[in-house]
């Protein structure tokens, strides 16, 4: 997450990139699912997709260490899991088959998020009969999120150039109005997205 | 997307996030029924919203969910370089009502999901049921029972403090519950670890909550949905229909374990050579968890733990109310 919010690495050009939104998303989802219900007793499908996204990587042409940023960025959540389980006396086999299958599983959601545009994955989602208020409501946040972190962002500079090191308590007050105003102006800015779409004739 | 522009953020962005559940952390069986019951309270909360959002509010919503976001990466500095931030479901629906809030929390879920793979596919219904539904919903009835015996801004601060630590704990102990249902890790350790963890990680989210809100309110009361003109809507049918989907999660995922407590008796028992005959629970816990005896005292202890926590807490919340609105401005 902390790498980059450009999120369409590599070439658009490689056969990955071109193929359509929606086989490659009902592929990627079918060999999530597996890999999830596979028995870790069966090495070789796991081997198997291994293989597959090794190829996908190859082929897809996404620089390489980008992608082992994100792989390598474990979420505490894992860590936590890996650590209680390392603590139970018959974790250990438990602990190695929990790393695989979520570390197969991430790699896919990087490739199958990294060489598809979001705009195409709305589209898929609206071709399943998605409702169509959720599918508004995920447009636009993914339309403002980097607005919104942008005004987030000069907020705090503008925050930082006014106030001096504040003591704790008088701090987190601060950025709980940041916070608010953000809200506030997140509003805002939905009233005036609204009239904007009215002046274009939506309905 | 310029240089600079990733550079400034490049501290800020990853958040701990401790209750998105990775893919493979979650079993076939947790993961359909979790996804059921998640598709069914979003189904509920989307047709509640259509029904009483005004068109012009419409962009609202999508505009909340990037608010949520990109108020989750503001840090609260905690101590020694840590920092904790908002995770927001009770703020939103005190903010914009209940079911709004399960839409909110959704999409900001599924964004994270697909777009910076925060918590998994498969486990996506588990984190919607775990931080959508239930903590909107939890954080939302606490809010307005506190609401209803304190009144004025001073007891709403109160309330969303308060609600909001409720909203986390409970979230927590649900996921521990998936976890362990998962056979991923026991009850015995999910539990405490969870509950314990976000006994915590509840008061900041409670704080933030507080002064958030607190925020919104003085400078536009009129955005919050509660106190727009009116009185508000009535939200008790929508509330015992999200309540009841909220339970029937919990009584699958939290239940079964929860009725296997007085096991801590009987692993005492094995400890003095009595092999223990155990109640099974409905269904029946996949990880060996008679294998660390002292556990289920840390089962037991947290219980009781989060009961006084859920005091102090309260108390705490009053004391802020306090803190945070002089008398003089009290309405």
């Amino acid at each position: 997450m902390n790498v980059s919010w450009d999120h369409h690495h590599g070439r658009p050009g490689s056969p990955i990139h071109r193929l359509g939104a929606a086989p490659k998303l009902g592929f990627a989802l079918l060999l999530i699912v597996a890999t999830v219900l596979m028995p870790i007793e069966h090495r070789a499908w796991f081997a198997g997709v291994a293989g597959v996204l090794l190829l996908t990587v190859l082929l897809s042409r996404l620089p390489l260490l980008f992608l082992a940023r994100r792989l390598l960025m474990l979420s505490p959540f894992v860590l936590g899991v890996v650590l209680v389980n390392a603590w139970q006396p018959a974790g250990r086999a438990n602990w190695l088959a929990l790393a695989v299958k979520s570390g197969l599983c991430l790699l896919t959601v990087i490739l199958v998020s990294n060489t598809t545009p979001f705009s195409q994955i709305l589209r898929v989602l609206k071709s399943i009969r998605v409702p169509s208020l959720l599918i508004t409501t995920i447009a636009l946040m993914h339309r403002y999120l980097f607005v919104l972190l942008d005004e987030s962002e000069r907020m705090r500079r503008a925050r930082a150039s006014r106030t001096f090191t504040q003591r704790r308590p008088f701090h987190w007050h601060t950025l709980g109005t940041v916070v608010g105003q953000l809200f506030i102006r997140a509003s805002e800015r939905a009233e005036r997205i609204y009239d904007a779409m009215c002046a274009r004739g939506w309905k | 997307m310029d240089v600079t522009r990733n550079g400034t953020r490049v501290g800020g962005i990853h958040q701990v996030a401790f209750m998105h559940i990775p893919d493979g952390f979650i079993d076939g069986k947790t993961a359909a029924v979790s996804a059921a019951l998640s598709a069914a309270g979003v189904g509920l909360a989307l047709r509640q919203v259509r029904r009483e959002l005004p068109a012009r509010k419409a962009p609202l919503l999508g505009l909340s969910a990037a608010f949520l976001f990109a108020a989750q990466m503001v840090n609260f500095p905690v101590a020694g370089g840590t920092s904790g931030h908002l995770v927001g479901g009770t703020l939103v629906a005190a903010l914009l009502g209940p079911s709004a809030a399960v839409v909110v929390v959704t999409t900001v879920l599924i964004v994270q999901c697909f777009l910076f793979q925060d918590g998994g596919v498969t486990a996506l219904g588990a984190n919607i049921f775990n931080m959508a539904i239930l903590n909107s919903v939890v954080g939302y009835a606490v809010y307005r029972a506190v609401c209803h015996w304190l009144t004025g801004i001073r007891g709403r601060v109160t309330a969303i403090a308060f609600a909001a630590w409720c909203a986390t704990v409970v979230s927590a102990i649900s996921c521990a519950g998936q976890l362990a249902w998962s056979g991923t890790i026991p009850w015995a350790a999910a539990f405490p670890a969870m509950a314990a963890v976000h006994l915590f990680i509840g008061v900041g989210e409670g704080l933030i909550s507080g002064l958030v809100f607190l925020a919104v309110y003085r400078a536009r009361p009129d955005l919050i949905v509660e106190t727009q003109a009116g009185g508000g809507p009535k939200r008790f049918g929508e509330l015992v229909r999200q309540g009841l989907l909220a339970t029937l999660g919990v009584a699958v995922f939290v239940a079964p374990f929860a009725c296997s407590w007085p096991d801590g008796l009987d692993s005492v028992a094995g400890k003095f050579g009595i092999k223990h005959t155990l109640a099974a629970p409905l269904w029946p816990a996949p990880a060996p968890d008679y294998q660390v005896p002292g556990m289920h005292w840390a089962v037991g202890a947290t219980a009781v733990a989060g009961a006084i926590g859920s005091l102090v807490v309260f108390a705490l919340a009053l004391l802020m109310g306090r803190w945070l609105v002089p008398k003089s401005t009290e309405s």
